[in-house]
């Protein structure tokens, strides 16, 4: 890519519960830019951003942040080197205990000794910032699920982090919410300067905000570049995802024995 | 029949990998310093919510029960003519067994299904996965408040427990039932020993209250993260805690009282 990467993956081979989920998957995800992941539905998108964080272990293969080998942290290290990390989950993850100017204060006040009137302002700024400042005495069972996902992108870049995730950030909402989450997370990441994961199967508004993607199919990248690159790319696996056809190298029939067999038809079915 | 012995090997095996997995996550919840100025308020916050709000189950369980004891003892009592040693069967009925076993089955109920519920529930809405990226360890900050708010607990539960059964037992058996004051504290303090009984008593409940807020926290912070996998995890919470009390009651009280 011609750029430093801040992440780096090689050869990372994962299974759980017996079923390979990567077969050597590697890729390079650039400082300071957008890059989407993208794949299928259970093509396992969601746990490399958790290999990426440290959640899951690679079976094999090297997982470099920021020039740290994730899986060869400490736990107080990976915990300490977390803190340079945001993610946004899919389904905000608010503390439903917690208002929302408690939410987007609490990782101030468990990593840092800021004063109280300092911790007031940089929450403010963090909801002005996603819009809701107006919001920060409700709790979370009184936002709308587009409102929740801000809050929790509030709360995650309350520490300035260099890495951004976002799991799935556009799924079920209204196309105002999508605009604004697209505008977000476009905003941020140019004004932070963050490094932006953002995994979806939402190709159009993906690719309308990321610099880079990387498609994941079957345990391994099918294709990478820019989003014009992959306009243009030749795999038919690649062109079929972006395009929705329903048809193709991933088939849109579940793998059956000869329909002949199931109907009772002895001479085949013409 | 083979097949019957290897389904018992699974479960026994599985038992006991799943017991090492619970050693394994206690170690983690034990291990390091706690830092007072943020574990403290947390620990105050957990102890209301499992000791506190489960007073009011305690005090009119424990009144009732002191009541019954009272009422059966005065007839079995009476047909020997010793009524007077109401005071002393009670309290050393309620110090010795029921302060400790039916606090902690209470407990069990009331704070540990809750706290199952509520852990598995922050599991399935990936607030511990969030706490986890943000660097903070829900060990913790979240399990570690709630074992100790347990452990602590449940042995002030079973003396409140304890000393309002005896309360309750007075009212039936003075009040109503017409035995002699003097002779119902009177035979209790000559019969119960601080040492063997009070003492022995609270070691139980400690004992019960440290197996109740483990199985309840090991429970939801292992439970499959679904609807059908929180309930399975609190109905677990139960039965498990209340064979666990049950059985080590009897493990406790043959080495504490019996005379072998």
């Amino acid at each position: 890519m011609g750029l430093s990467s801040y992440i780096s993956l090689k050869d990372v081979v994962f299974s759980r519960s017996g079923r390979r989920i990567f077969n050597g998957v590697s890729a390079e995800i650039p400082r300071g830019k957008i890059t989407a992941i993208m794949g299928p539905s259970g093509s396992g998108k969601t746990t490399l951003l958790r290999l990426i964080g440290g959640q899951l272990r690679q079976d094999s293969g090297s997982i470099l942040v920021d020039g740290h080998s994730i899986s060869e942290l400490r736990r107080k290290e990976l915990y300490k080197f977390r803190e340079k990390m945001g993610m946004l989950f899919q389904s905000g993850a608010l503390f439903t205990d917690l208002s929302v100017y408690e939410n987007v204060a609490f990782p101030m006040r468990v990593h840092t000794k800021l004063p109280e009137d300092m911790i007031h302002d940089i929450v403010l700024m963090k909801l002005e910032a996603v819009g809701l400042r107006g919001a920060r005495k409700l709790m979370p069972s009184e936002l709308s699920g587009g409102m929740n996902r801000r809050v929790a992108l509030a709360r995650s870049i309350a520490l300035d982090p260099e890495l951004i995730m976002y799991d799935e950030p556009f799924a079920g909402q209204d196309p105002i919410g999508m605009g604004v989450l697209v505008k977000l997370i476009r905003d941020l990441n140019s004004s932070m300067g963050l490094t932006s994961v953002l995994v979806s199967h939402d190709v159009k508004e993906s690719l309308s905000i990321c610099h880079y993607a990387c498609i994941i199919a079957d345990g391994k990248v099918i294709g990478t570049g820019t989003p014009a690159e992959l306009q243009d790319h030749p795999s038919e696996q690649v062109q079929q995802f972006l395009n929705g056809h329903p048809d193709g190298p991933v088939p849109f029939h579940y793998p059956s024995s000869a329909a002949s067999e199931d109907f009772g038809l002895s001479g085949g079915v013409s | 029949m083979i097949d019957r012995i290897a389904s018992l090997g699974h479960s026994g095996v599985d038992f006991i990998i799943s017991f090492g997995h619970a050693g394994r996550f206690l170690a983690g919840v034990l291990s390091g310093v706690p830092r007072p100025a943020t574990g403290f308020p947390l620990l105050m916050k957990q102890l209301y919510s499992v000791g506190v709000l489960s007073l009011a189950i305690i005090v009119v369980s424990g009144l009732f029960i002191g009541m019954v004891l009272g009422l059966q003892g005065y007839t079995i009592l009476s047909d020997f003519g010793s009524e007077a040693a109401i005071g002393q069967m009670i309290a050393l009925t309620l110090v010795r067994e029921l302060g400790p076993v039916v606090t902690a089955l209470l407990f069990a109920g009331r704070a540990g299904s809750a706290l199952t519920a509520e852990i598995g529930l922050m599991k399935a809405t990936e607030q511990l996965s969030s706490m986890e990226m943000m660097g903070v360890d829900p060990l913790r900050r979240v399990i570690a408040p709630r074992l100790w708010a347990g452990f602590i607990a449940m042995p002030v539960l079973a003396i409140i427990f304890s000393v309002v059964g005896i309360w309750g037992g007075m009212l039936v058996g003075v009040e109503w039932l017409g035995v002699f004051e003097g002779s119902y504290w009177g035979n209790m303090q000559a019969s119960v020993d601080f040492w063997d009984d009070v003492i022995n008593g609270v070691i139980k409940s400690v004992a019960f209250g440290f197996v109740c807020a483990w199985i309840a926290v090991y429970q939801g912070y292992d439970c499959v993260p679904t609807s059908a996998g929180i309930s399975s995890a609190t109905t677990k919470t139960v039965v498990y805690s209340s064979l666990a009390v049950l059985g080590l009651d009897f493990v406790l009280t043959a080495v504490m009282f019996g005379n072998f």
